[in-house]
């Protein structure tokens, strides 16, 4: 896998596409007539209420778990993802909300943690530092995160810094789709939209990415495509120009209900 | 993104609090005690230090990647034995009775690591199990094979002048008479330190013991390098145990049961915290070091030695507040 993502990706040519996929645990049918597709330095947004069936969307993309109906296409050809390694292998990397990093452990340390540059050989073979700490000040760097000192412990970063710089590893490992679980869920207004820059970044520098959020104003900005889920279904996949915010914010909401609710919460308490 | 200040950058380092606890102890007892401060002095205080400080950098080692050994002191006991028993009751060249104590003492470190990565419990109860049943192996076992509760008669085997030479002799530097235990420590420390910062396998053990969930999820293999930990600590027990077993002649059947305590007051003092993830070799060796110290320190000022142990626990409170403090200071979170 090289380091250059989707450098010389044909721009109509989809990246990854779900065809009508559907997932059921036992009975129960978590995901049902899914379709969806990701580009190349594009951003397809994938947007639902709690249990809307996003999480199980991930699984899918991300080689946890495989569909039972449908087809998921990589580069046109069908695939089938036995193991997250399987996902990996093929260019999709997963940023969880619990972001695989470990607090205590310098910058430059978790950047490559299970990728460890090396030189020397036999038992000489060691970690070389000082290309790990250039590549993590200059990976970071072009994702225009400005970092002096590789050497503090990710700990002392804050949530939205963590975040960007689990992407800028995600990007710098050779991802062509890169999938971000709730990026901005448990952030502040400012950090959500560090993170947003970030991701803009990614997808400025070719990669698919898909935006998992229940935040429609996190989405809009950044989207080119919108998937809204609800209830394991899908509302639809819509192009940024054929959707407004607010519609978009409707739509998710249930239209009519929050409509429903509004109307019930403006009336007078006595 | 600011850079964190010269200050900052000094007290993230974990083996800030034992240098200056070793500091202010050698110069506690050195301003008081001409013995403690001669050349004879310091090669009597190094000595304890030496042997300690090698299981105390493997004991850091491991609890850097997440975990204990209670079993770690007994190891160094049953390691001992096996020499004394396969030289002299078996009447092998020394050189076989010290290889089969190294096999020995790698299966029980490879027990250990496999059973705490496929049961998931504590290591604290794991090895708390396999320390008791070393205990009792030692003393049944020596009993077995010698009628008494000693093994003597390890200097008859032959191969033991080249063994003496290795774990036991004396060499002369500055004019201090060193036990060749220091020399072996100083390299063991500095190995240690190596692997630990200069390695992938060092990285590895960091963020096994950081967060092992997440050091999987980006292709860790935690499993192997907690098994290897366990491991590398049997092998330092071998190495005590050798070097005991060789100095001595002879080997008692209690040998080291109660010294896995010091082994870890020496890995925290030296700034190791106890839910893993970060601490020092250099840190564990300066925790020896001070222990050593005291150890001889006291008896030179013509204390009773009775107070040893609570200067040592007065020690480890004082280090565990002092590094949790600093550590917050450093890593105070800057948004």
């Amino acid at each position: 896998m090289t380091g250059e993502p989707g450098g010389a990706q044909e721009p109509t040519a989809p990246l990854l596409e779900l065809r009508n996929v559907g997932k059921s645990y036992g009975s129960v049918i978590a995901l049902e007539g899914i379709s969806a597709t990701v580009r190349a330095g594009e951003v397809t947004c994938v947007l639902g209420d709690n249990g809307a069936g996003k999480s199980t969307l991930i699984k899918i993309l991300a080689g946890v778990h495989g569909a039972d109906r449908g087809s998921v296409l990589l580069d046109g050809e069908p695939v089938s993802f036995g193991a997250p390694r399987d996902a990996l292998d093929a260019g999709i990397a997963t940023v969880y909300q619990d972001l695989a990093m470990i607090p205590l452990m310098a910058i430059w340390r978790n950047f490559f943690l299970g990728a460890e540059p090396t030189k020397g050989w036999g038992p000489f073979r060691r970690f070389d530092a000082a290309r790990a700490k250039e590549t993590t000040r200059h990976e970071l760097a072009a994702m225009g995160i400005d970092i002096r000192d590789p050497d503090q412990p990710v700990g002392t970063l804050s949530g939205g810094e963590r975040q960007s710089v689990a992407i800028a590893r995600a990007v710098h490992f050779g991802a062509r789709v890169l999938i971000l679980d709730e990026p901005t869920s448990a952030l502040g207004v400012k950090q959500a939209g560090v993170v947003l820059r970030y991701v803009a970044q990614a997808r400025d520098r070719g990669v698919g990415v898909v935006l998992i959020t229940h935040n429609p104003h996190h989405a809009y900005p950044v989207g080119n495509r919108f998937l809204v889920l609800n209830r394991g279904r899908s509302l639809g996949e819509f192009a940024k120009a054929d959707i407004s915010r607010d519609e978009l914010t409707r739509l998710m909401a249930g239209g009519a209900e929050l409509d429903a609710l509004a109307h019930e919460l403006e009336r007078p308490a006595h | 993104m600011a850079a964190p200040g010269p200050l900052r950058r000094l007290l993230v380092k974990p083996e800030l609090g034992a240098l200056v606890g070793a500091v202010v102890v050698f110069a506690f007892f050195a301003v008081q005690s001409a013995t403690f401060r001669s050349a004879r002095g310091v090669a009597n205080w190094l000595d304890p230090a030496s042997t300690l400080g090698i299981m105390a950098v493997a004991v850091a080692l491991l609890m850097i990647g997440g975990h204990f050994d209670l079993s770690a002191g007994v190891m160094t006991g049953t390691t001992a034995l096996t020499v004394g028993v396969v030289a002299t009751q078996f009447r092998q060249n020394l050189w076989v009775a010290i290889g089969v104590a190294l096999l020995v003492a790698l299966a029980i470190g490879f027990l250990n690591g496999w059973l705490v990565t496929r049961t998931g419990l504590p290591s604290f109860i794991i090895t708390l199990g396999t320390f008791l049943m070393l205990q009792g192996l030692n003393l049944g076992l020596t009993k077995l094979f010698t009628d008494t509760v000693t093994v003597s008669g390890i200097d008859d085997a032959p191969g033991y002048a080249v063994a003496e030479w290795i774990f036991a002799s004396r060499v002369e530097i500055l004019g201090a008479e060193l036990r060749v235990a220091v020399l072996w420590w100083l390299l063991f420390t500095a190995l240690a330190t190596w692997v630990l910062l200069r390695t992938r396998f060092g990285n590895w053990v960091f963020a096994t013991g950081g967060d092992e969930v997440a050091a999987r999820n980006v292709g860790v293999p935690a499993r192997r390098t907690t098994i290897a930990l366990f491991m590398t600590t049997a092998a330092a027990a071998w190495f005590v145990g050798t070097t005991l077993a060789v100095r001595l002649t002879s080997v008692q059947a209690n040998t080291g049961i109660g010294q896995e305590l010091i082994y870890i007051v020496a890995a925290v003092i030296g700034g190791c915290l106890l839910t893993g993830g970060f601490g020092s070799a250099v840190g564990a060796s300066l925790g020896a070091l001070i222990f050593g110290m005291t150890q001889l320190g006291i008896p030179y000022l013509r204390w009773d030695a009775d107070w040893f142990y609570f200067f040592l626990g007065a020690m480890l409170l004082l280090a565990v507040v002092a590094n949790r403090l600093v550590r917050r200071y450093a890593e105070a979170a800057r948004r």
